[in-house]
């Protein structure tokens, strides 16, 4: 392939470890495309990288307006990162609401780059602005470069058979181009991608590869840019890398454990933000036998997922928080007829409808205990984008072995967020076991394993193995309907005790730093990036932090409570208002802290530090500051 | 062990079975005297006729009097949660095609708190045979009225009589486009069993309402027309590719006036009476004879609609396997999909 990199001009090149960039502007402008685009050029480059998308609330806000603002951040770098990073260095704002919501998490100094075009007497009435702020000193505190976007990118599109309209809808690509420039990266990425893309609309790729090159040649010959930035490529383990999805991944881990343990998958799902890509993905899937069925409502698709489970197959499900609502009482058939499902929830902010688009950690307790009855399930949560693939094959793991419902908490930041991924190989995944019914003449629906306490998943098809289940208490030695009083105290328990066994079956609680000290951070699920982060940079300051981060919730790992006691302190930073810290202090009567977020974005790593500072005495009271509406808190 | 799948891999050879080998060792707990009773008894005498084995075959129900049906059935069986039974037997089905499955369900259970997955079930036209006890009341919570109740009805929580109208199950099931429909009453044993026959014979959904009297609650809801000494002048068996006749010595006919159905009485000869056509592709005979109701009418019973579609859970395989034939996926491809790199 010829490469379309022009040869680096003669400039001055500053090598920098990490870089966070952030591209804003109308939901219509396509940042989320050349977001990914860069993503995917810095991932083939070799940088470390974490993505965090983030899209407005409304699907077609006014053109221009601030509500329809849609963002999109990465951090890249040559070095191993776990977060989106806290404030942006670079912002590339498309229009002047772009720079209303955004420009006040640029760090001071950080290079803002707007399309000078768009700052018109219209534009800066919908983003509410009195006065331009390229004219009227209010951007001072940055490096304010203005560029002509959209002028330049018409002029590259002269004699194009498209209208204004159209050729404004290359502007992102021109702007694609001049970061691409900016970084020393290649176009070659985008180059391929968009003939793949476009390649039915010869026009259309005409214009956007027209735009990328202006856009790249114009950082070239403009002498607005004094210095291009180097990032070297990450040293990180050799293998074979791709960009990954949390969600991608998600279906990719259920895929591999279907391909592992060689039952076919089937996946009922009903469409909701921000789990839908979920069902997206498994849906092209039928040649792995995978099938998938949209259903009319949550509770159809659990139901059909169960069916499915019971029927020897692999059962699954997957929503959001509202879902999961709507979802409990059949998950609790599933825990009654001890079927093993698998229930995915990407979590978004709550209560109610809440913030569809913006992640939050606050289903957790409704993960435990959202049902009727003594009614335990399984928990497992991701920590990564790429870990979604991981818990998925572990979810089913200990679904089948343990027969038992298992749910699956990702969250919007996991789901939607993405970095590179050191692609398994085959061999290395773990096997994924499961044990039909033996056709023996003393079969026994409820007749528990000895180790685990499983029943047996004797499934129609089976000859000599007809038996009824269903929602009704059964007794435990016929699998009769029993109204018993000693027996369904004796099956509650053994419910119970069926999940909690589940502790010998999955790995201990790693710690990360000294093994006793004065301060523990406990995480899950989506922070690790930020608390992992924040613990780490605290022991490089000297501070006696360690810190340890729950992938399993239900139940907990063996040594937790040892890890918990050893430390004078604990902290539990949280996107909800005291999930997990409740859960800690009602079951080892730990007197653990919250740090508790609820704004709809995930933390950045300088709040993880300022409450770790906090809880050392080093400072006073930490509180958290919020930015304006619609901004994208990295971290 | 294989996983189970379309091609079969657990199916046995064909058993000559009986009517007790579909009988489960489980206690009849109804009341005495409820319809349910013969319900049960000519599904029993029907399924050796199906020629399956027993292990292929499963009951799904819900909640309510008539879901305790499958645990009377010698076969594997799912009494699940209120009104959910549809969407377990559609995931089961779906998942594995070369089952025979039955959902039981009620007219609270499957038109109440399940009305929705009803239409979507029937839409889909995925190959269960639903069975709908409709008794018009709620009965095991003890005597509310239902979806079906009668406008006006008193009952212990509508002592003052009901103020809404009820549905009617046939209606819906042919507005939804289900493939099979029809009707059969408790008390007529024969037709019944034969209709349960023709049900399950039928590929696609078959939905079958019962009438069911609830001797407890709801006594003689039918009796007006379906009571052995009135049925045949007040009910009005169909018959396909026949005129539509009823009264004891079929004396009466059914004929349009427009659109509109009405009584021929003595009808000598059937020139201008109604035929009966269950193949027919548009639903429009079947949407007339579902506005008839006693005492304007003689009742309808027997199948009102029988068409071939292709079924959900037939397409979804089908997919499956063309695209295994256009070549199995492989597990490493997906993984490697998109752009990737090496870092040596
Ligand atoms: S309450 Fe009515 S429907 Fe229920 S078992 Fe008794 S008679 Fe039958």
């Amino acid at each position: 392939m010829t490469t379309e990199t022009p040869v680096l001009p003669e400039r001055l090149v500053e090598e920098l470890d990490r870089v966070t960039i952030r591209f804003a502007g109308d939901s219509g402008d396509g940042m989320q495309l050349t977001g990914t685009q860069f993503t995917k050029t810095t991932a083939v480059f070799g940088n470390d990288l974490a993505t965090l998308p983030d899209y407005p609330a409304e699907i077609r806000a006014p053109t221009g307006s601030l509500p329809g603002v849609s963002g999109f951040q990465l951090s890249f770098a040559s070095s191993d990162i776990r977060t989106p990073g806290d404030a942006p260095d670079v912002l590339v704002a498309m229009n002047p609401a772009a720079v209303k919501t955004n420009v006040n998490d640029l760090r001071p100094g950080g290079l803002l780059i707007v399309d000078e075009d768009e700052f018109n007497s219209g534009n800066l009435k919908k983003a509410a602005y009195a006065s331009n702020p390229l004219e009227d000193g209010s951007l001072a505190k940055w490096q304010v470069i203005k560029v002509r976007i959209t002028r330049q990118n018409e002029m590259a599109l002269e004699g194009l058979p498209l209208n204004t309209a159209q050729k404004f809808k290359s502007r992102n690509f021109y702007a694609l181009g001049l970061i691409l420039w900016l970084y020393g990266r290649s176009m070659d990425t985008t180059v391929k991608w968009a003939q793949e893309r476009f390649g039915r609309m010869p026009d259309q790729l005409e214009a956007n590869l027209r735009a990328l090159r202006a856009g790249y040649n114009f950082g070239d010959t403009t002498e607005l840019f004094r210095v291009r930035y180097d990032v070297p490529p990450a040293d990180v383990p050799p293998g074979d890398y791709r960009h990954i999805s949390g969600n991608e991944a998600t279906a990719l881990g259920f895929l591999a454990a279907s391909v592992q343990s060689g039952l076919p998958l089937f996946y009922a799902s009903y469409p909701i933000t921000p789990a839908s890509d979920v069902l997206h993905e498994l849906s092209k899937l039928r040649n792995f036998g995978v099938k998938t069925m949209q259903a009319e409502d949550e509770i159809a698709a659990i139901g059909a997922a169960i069916g499915a489970a019971y029927g020897g197959h692999l059962g699954l499900t997957g929503t959001s928080g509202p879902g999961l609502a709507l979802k409990s009482e059949a998950l609790n058939l599933a825990v009654m007829t001890e079927l093993p499902l698998v229930v995915i929830d990407v979590q978004r902010a709550g209560p109610s409808t809440g913030m569809p688009t913006k992640t939050e950690q606050s289903d957790l307790l409704q993960a435990m205990f959202g049902r009727n009855g003594d009614s335990p399930v399984a928990i497992v949560a991701p920590a990564t984008p790429t870990e979604c693939f991981t818990m998925a094959v572990e979810a089913f793991r200990i679904a089948l072995k343990h027969m038992v419902p298992v749910i699956y908490l990702s969250d919007g930041y996991l789901g939607n967020g993405s970095e590179p991924w050191r692609i398994p190989k085959l061999a290395d995944l773990p096997k994924v076991a499961y044990h039909y019914a033996a056709q023996d003449a003393d079969f026994s629906p409820y007749r528990r394993d000895a180790e685990t306490l499983a029943r047996p998943w004797a499934v129609p098809g089976q000859k000599g193995l007809e038996h009824r289940i269903g929602g009704l208490e059964k007794s435990g030695a016929t699998g009769d309907i029993s109204y018993d009083p000693e027996n369904h105290h004796k099956m509650t328990l053994a419910r119970a005790e069926k999940v909690a066994r589940i502790v010998n079956d999955i790995p201990l609680l790693e710690v990360l730093g000294p093994e006793t000290g004065d301060l523990l951070v406990l995480s899950w699920g989506g922070t690790y990036g930020a608390t992992t982060t924040a613990a780490e940079r605290a022991r490089r300051a000297g501070k006696s932090v360690a810190s340890a981060h729950l992938r399993y919730l239900n139940p907990f790992p063996a040594n937790l409570e040892t890890v918990l006691r050893s430390y004078k302190r604990v902290l539990i930073p949280e996107l909800n208002n005291g999930q997990l810290s409740l859960l800690i202090r009602g079951k080892f009567m730990v007197d653990a802290v919250g740090l508790n977020k609820i704004s709809g974005q995930p933390f950045k790593i300088a709040e993880v530090e300022g409450k770790i500072d906090e809880m050392l005495g080093l400072t006073g009271p930490y509180h958290l500051q919020f930015g304006p509406a619609a901004t994208l808190g990295g971290g | 062990m294989t996983a189970p799948t379309s091609n079969g891999s657990l199916i046995s050879d064909l058993p000559v079975l009986t009517r007790k080998d579909f009988v489960s060792d489980q206690e009849v707990r109804w009341c005495p005297g409820c319809g349910d009773y013969s319900i049960l008894a000519q599904m029993q005498k029907m399924l050796p006729s199906l020629k399956i084995p027993r292990e292929n075959l499963v009951f799904i129900s819900g909640i309510g009097c008539s879901s305790r049906f499958p645990y009377y059935v010698e076969s594997y069986g799912f009494h699940s949660i209120h009104g959910r039974a549809l969407t377990i037997a559609s995931g089961l089905k779906s998942a594995r095609p070369e089952l025979t499955v039955f959902v039981v369900t009620g007219d609270g259970d499957g038109l109440s708190i399940g009305g929705n997955h009803l239409l979507h079930a029937m839409r889909r036209n995925v190959d269960l045979n639903v069975i709908l006890f409709n008794n018009r009341i709620y009965g095991l919570t003890k005597g509310q009225f239902s979806p079906t109740s009668e406008f006006g009805k008193v009952t212990k929580s509508s002592p003052y009589g009901t103020t809404e109208q009820p549905l009617n199950p046939i209606r819906i099931a042919l507005a939804a486009g289900a493939t099979f429909v029809a009707r059969s009453i408790d008390r007529d044993t024969k037709h019944l069993e034969e209709t349960l026959y023709q049900a399950a014979q039928h590929k696609g959904i078959s939905f079958v309402e019962v009438y069911q009297n609830c001797n407890i609650f709801n006594d003689g809801a039918f009796a007006a027309f379906a009571e052995k000494e009135v049925r045949q002048d007040r009910m009005l068996y169909l018959e396909h590719g026949k005129p539509l006749r009823f009264g004891k010595n079929m004396e009466h006919g059914i004929r349009l006036n427009g659109f509109t159905p009405e009584v021929v009485l003595n009808a000598e000869s059937d020139d201008g009476l109604l035929i009966h056509d269950i193949y027919n592709p548009t639903p429009a005979l079947a949407n007339i004879l579902v506005g008839m109701d006693y005492p304007e009418f003689p009742v309808p019973a027997g199948i009102f609609r029988s068409v071939t579609a292709p079924t959900f859970d037939e397409l979804l395989q089908k997919q499956v396997d063309d695209a295994v034939a256009k070549g199995a996926g492989k597990f490493e491809d997906v993984l490697y999909s998109g752009e990737t790199w090496t870092v040596s």
